[in-house]
């Protein structure tokens, strides 16, 4: 292995031109068709097509050239046109060459433009760098663990196409080229751990992902209007997972807030300005606080979920006045943060004026009826406690929960209380929060996610889009803001048990959401998934210094990292260079494992072979040193010759060896 | 089939007495398709040996003694003139046969000698432009007394190459000579010797020798012998590839004759010496090359 090893380095670099065999060439194309694939899902479809069709047509080429040798690659007079086509065509599919997917999408195709150039070996190894780089380009669409797996794919091809391009002098098989390569990559597998690991991480990224890349996150929005909400609710993307530090809550606990909506224009409900103001000292928990970690998926928007009501949070974001906390950028890339939560609580303070103007406030005009049945509620009591109940009792009766209401008309309040009367979430808590403003109750709308689905083989919980939920806050003078869920009177098993068993069968709602083996499969994916972005994508500064204070017990700098480093690093490599610069013939079968092993034991009684001495000469000379073992040493040496140097090649007679040899070392006693 | 090797040997050790491993040697020669040349003193069972084996092989035997004076023609054969049918008619020479005993080879003109010589090579003659095959199959067996002796053509290094094996007889031990000189042995006995096989028998244990298994690790040590003798300062030119053959075909022969299926490194350290000694040269004028390969190259 050495050998070929020094031999192929030898030819590196390349000063002069070589032309190439159709194997090798077959090589690289394979290589780039396997990265193509694995960017089916990412990049415009006719880039793919494209740079697929002229993969193929060099390859045609190819093979006709290697019974007409006459035939010629395309010239520039042919290339040049086309180069500028796909230009035209990249900036007109995204508007300009910029950014991660137009760049990603010119890179592609100026790749398969360079193979249909490419002559020599020369040009083919650029073409190969180049497609390490476009495979690494995969990441920028997707870190999930399943696309890092995937990658070893190309990887594995590029490197075996690498060594075919250097493998000049003879044509080896592709099976040993293949098993050459992986040699290489799992080569170089631990020294990208240890970098992995102590490699000093910057602390903030490198450089940014393009804003483009953020394109297709959901996640709430900043605003509400009917159907929004169910639409979040049609994908089973995860929001986010929830580690908690102690006993997990009950699920109707769990109201993970989101945006506080406070203004409403008769069809859309909007967040107002954002104040940060902590205002966590007026608020009284009632019970055992809760502490939890939470990963969130990005999402674009700055609002970090956090259970009803944050006590306490860290120093990624800022809460405001109503209770939000928020980030001060969007949420581009997944992010931890711990919280920790009172579950019940209170206010003391007042509601100041300007908060219960725009607590009170509605559209000037629309849903006429709703406003006379509140002001009928109102003229009957004043407590808000009462205009609750009244309200709670209206949606018990005769309103369903669905993910498909039918189309409310221009006055939507009206239209859902008093013709449809089919809603999901946001239909019922816009609908109570509008009751209670015109009974002249403060009241405003909370977005969120509630409930969640808890994972025993990670122990951590899955929030879902599918959890998205809406509901209401109520002044009560005296407690603060209580929280009210109208979609309780009507589903109450949505808040228990989740969405899927408050929805009929025939609704909309992704599998996942639903009981099935392919949802318990999921999970077990799902809690993989979580140590991936945990460990491994989360495993940022912070993370790194905790861990590796946790393996030494204590603090640890920058510079022990280094030299941590580049220790690490001279062992691993001695031990591969060891390894592969081993004596070429050990020959560390079983066979010879056992004959050595023989030669060990008779050494040790005094009796070690001569190098030039043969096999059968050295065990007469053993079975006149030590007469006893002589039987042994005949079936021994027997057994050893055939095996070693003849065709038998059963397993038994090397199990027979193996024993005899063992066998030996119990009449050691009969040696001398 | 080991039987009659065992036989082969037996009856060839009551002839020539206390030589039982040169006619081991001998026969592997035979075994492994070469040609013997055997050199000692005059008067050491030489020519005996020789006949021996060509008697109990049940092989045609001829005889040439080599002189200054022997012509190729003595040994090729020769066209002469038919008057009866007014035309050439061959006559065959000595090699027509299946074991030609060259004697005393050393004592005639390299022309005889190189004509001998290319016989051996190409199993095939070639005269009046009509190409003649030997017997199959065909051995060369020589002898030839120690080049320091007066009146010798030594063989040039690329002649002797052409043997496959050079075995020395040496002087026969206190017992066997004795019987010796009681009468209880020697070339009288050879009519009473029967052969154990033929022609076609010998034939097939040609073929059973080449047959017989080379493991990847025999052939590296086997490698290692010849990239010792070439690397090494001590001899003066290193094992040709066609001695590294030589070295191979050797061991399998041995191999069969011990009754095994495969070689292993002491076939190979057998006949080393044998296979190897007429190739090398030391460079210091030292005699026995060999045992250097014998002692310091490892066996795997």
């Amino acid at each position: 292995m050495k050998l070929i090893f020094v031999k192929r380095c030898r030819r590196w670099p390349y000063f002069e031109d070589i032309a190439l065999s159709i194997v090798q060439l077959r090589w690289v194309l394979g290589s780039l068709a396997l990265i193509l694939a694995l960017h089916v899902p990412y990049q415009a479809t006719w880039v793919v097509v494209s740079s697929a069709l002229l993969l193929g047509w060099r390859y045609w080429l190819a093979l006709r050239q290697k019974y007409n040798p006459a035939i010629k690659l395309p010239g520039n007079l042919i290339l040049f046109p086309l180069v500028i086509l796909a230009a035209l065509g990249v900036l007109y599919t995204f508007g300009g060459l910029a950014g991660r997917d137009a760049s990603t999408a010119l890179f592609t195709l100026l790749l398969a433009f360079k193979v249909m150039e490419s002559r020599s070996i020369r040009d083919l190894t650029l073409v190969v760098m180049l497609a390490y780089f476009l495979t690494i380009c995969t990441f920028l669409f997707s870190q999930a663990l399943l696309i890092a797996i995937l990658t070893i794919i190309p990887l594995l091809a590029l490197t075996t196409a690498l060594i075919s391009l250097n493998e000049t002098a003879k044509q080896a098989s592709r099976d040993a080229l293949l098993s050459l390569g992986g040699r290489l990559v799992a080569q170089a597998l631990p020294v990208m751990l240890i970098l992995f690991v102590l490699f000093p991480r910057a602390p903030g990224p490198l450089w940014g992902v393009p804003r483009d890349a953020t394109r297709g996150m959901t996640g709430l929005a900043d605003e509400m209007r009917p159907g929004s909400i169910s639409n979040l609710s049609r994908s089973d993307a995860v929001a986010f997972r929830v580690t908690f530090q102690g006993k997990t809550p009950d699920p109707e606990q769990l109201y993970w807030r989101g945006p506080v909506l406070w203004d409403y224009d008769g069809s859309v409900w909007r967040s107002s300005q954002i104040e940060s103001a902590p205002s966590i000292n007026i608020l009284r928990p009632d019970s055992a606080p809760i502490s939890y970690t939470v990963t969130l998926e990005p999402h674009n928007k700055p609002w970090l979920l956090v259970l009803d009501m944050p006590v306490k949070t860290g120093s990624v974001g800022f809460l405001t006045t109503d209770f939000q906390y928020q980030s001060r950028q969007p949420v581009r890339s997944r992010i931890r943060y711990e919280a920790t939560s009172a579950l019940q609580y209170h206010q003391n303070s007042a509601l100041d004026d300007s908060d219960r103007t725009r607590a009170l406030r509605l559209p000037a005009f629309g849903n006429e009826k709703t406003r006379a049945l509140a002001r009928d509620w109102a003229a009957q009591t004043r407590k808000p406690d009462e205009l609750i109940q009244k309200a709670m009792r209206l949606f018990a009766n005769g309103f369903s929960y669905t993910l498909t209401p039918p189309p409310l008309g221009a006055s939507a309040v009206d239209g859902f209380l008093f013709n449809t009367r089919k809603g999901f979430c946001e239909h019922y808590a816009s609908s109570f929060v509008f009751l209670m403003r015109a009974a002249g109750v403060p009241a405003r709308v909370v977005t969120g996610y509630q409930g969640g689905e808890f994972n025993q083989l990670g122990a951590y919980m899955i929030v879902r889009q599918t959890d998205a939920h809406a509901w209401a806050e109520v002044w009560i003078d005296g407690r603060g803001w209580v929280r009210v869920d109208p979609t309780s009177a009507v589903a109450p098993q949505r808040i228990q048990s989740g969405i899927s068993s408050a929805l009929p069968a025939d609704e909309p709602l992704p599998a996942l959401a639903r009981p099935s083996l392919f949802r318990r499969l999921n999970l077990g994916w799902d809690s993989i998934n979580n140590d991936w972005n945990q460990w491994v994508l989360g495993y940022n500064q912070q993370r790194q210094s905790e861990f590796l204070s946790k393996i030494t017990g204590s603090k640890v700098s920058r510079g022990d990292m280094a030299l941590w480093l580049s220790c690490l690093l001279i062992v691993i490599v001695g031990l591969i260079a060891l390894w592969v610069l081993r004596p070429a013939r050990s020959g560390f079968d079983a066979v010879q494992t056992a004959w050595i092993r023989f030669q060990n034991k008779l050494a040790r009684a005094g009796l070690p072979r001569l190098s030039a001495e043969g096999p059968l000469d050295f065990a007469v000379r053993a079975a006149q040193t030590f007469p006893a073992s002589q039987p042994t040493i005949e079936m021994i040496v027997e057994l050893y010759l055939p095996l070693r140097y003849g065709t038998n090649n059963s397993t038994e007679a090397v199990k027979q060896l193996q024993r005899y040899v063992n066998e030996l070392k119990t009449s050691k006693s009969g040696m001398r | 089939m080991q039987r009659q090797l065992n036989d082969i040997i037996a009856l060839s050790s009551s002839v020539i007495l206390g030589k039982e491993t040169q006619i081991r040697l001998s026969l592997a020669c035979i075994l492994a398709q070469g040609h013997l040349l055997i050199e000692d003193l005059p008067g050491m069972g030489k020519t005996t040996l020789a006949h021996t084996l060509a008697q109990v092989l049940g092989l045609g035997f001829r005889r040439v003694q080599f002189t200054s004076d022997l012509m190729p023609a003595d040994i090729l054969g020769v066209s002469v003139y038919d008057r009866n049918e007014s035309n050439f008619k061959f006559h065959p020479g000595a090699v027509f046969t299946n074991v030609l005993l060259a004697d005393e080879i050393n004592r005639a003109t390299p022309k005889t000698q190189s004509a001998l010589l290319e016989v051996m090579e190409e199993r095939q003659m070639t005269i009046d432009g009509e190409t003649r095959p030997l017997p199959e199959p065909f051995c060369v067996i020589a002898t030839q007394n120690p080049v320091t002796h007066i009146g010798t053509f030594p063989l040039p290094e690329s002649q002797l190459d052409r043997f496959l094996m050079r075995i020395k007889l040496g002087y026969p031990d206190v017992r066997s000579e004795r019987t010796l000189l009681a009468g209880g042995s020697g070339r009288d006995h050879l009519v009473n010797i029967s052969p154990v096989i033929d022609a076609a028998g010998l034939i097939q244990l040609q073929q059973q020798a080449s047959r017989i298994h080379i493991a990847d690790t025999l052939l590296d040590y086997l490698q290692a012998i010849l990239d010792f003798s070439r690397n090494s300062p001590q001899f003066e030119a290193g094992l040709s590839p066609r001695a590294g053959l030589a070295l191979k075909q050797c061991a399998q022969a041995w191999a069969l004759l011990e009754g095994r299926d495969y070689a292993i490194p002491e076939d190979l350290q057998a006949i080393l010496p044998s296979v190897a000694n007429h190739r090398l040269r030391s460079a210091n004028g030292g005699s026995v090359a060999s045992t250097d390969l014998l002692t310091k190259v490892a066996v795997p």
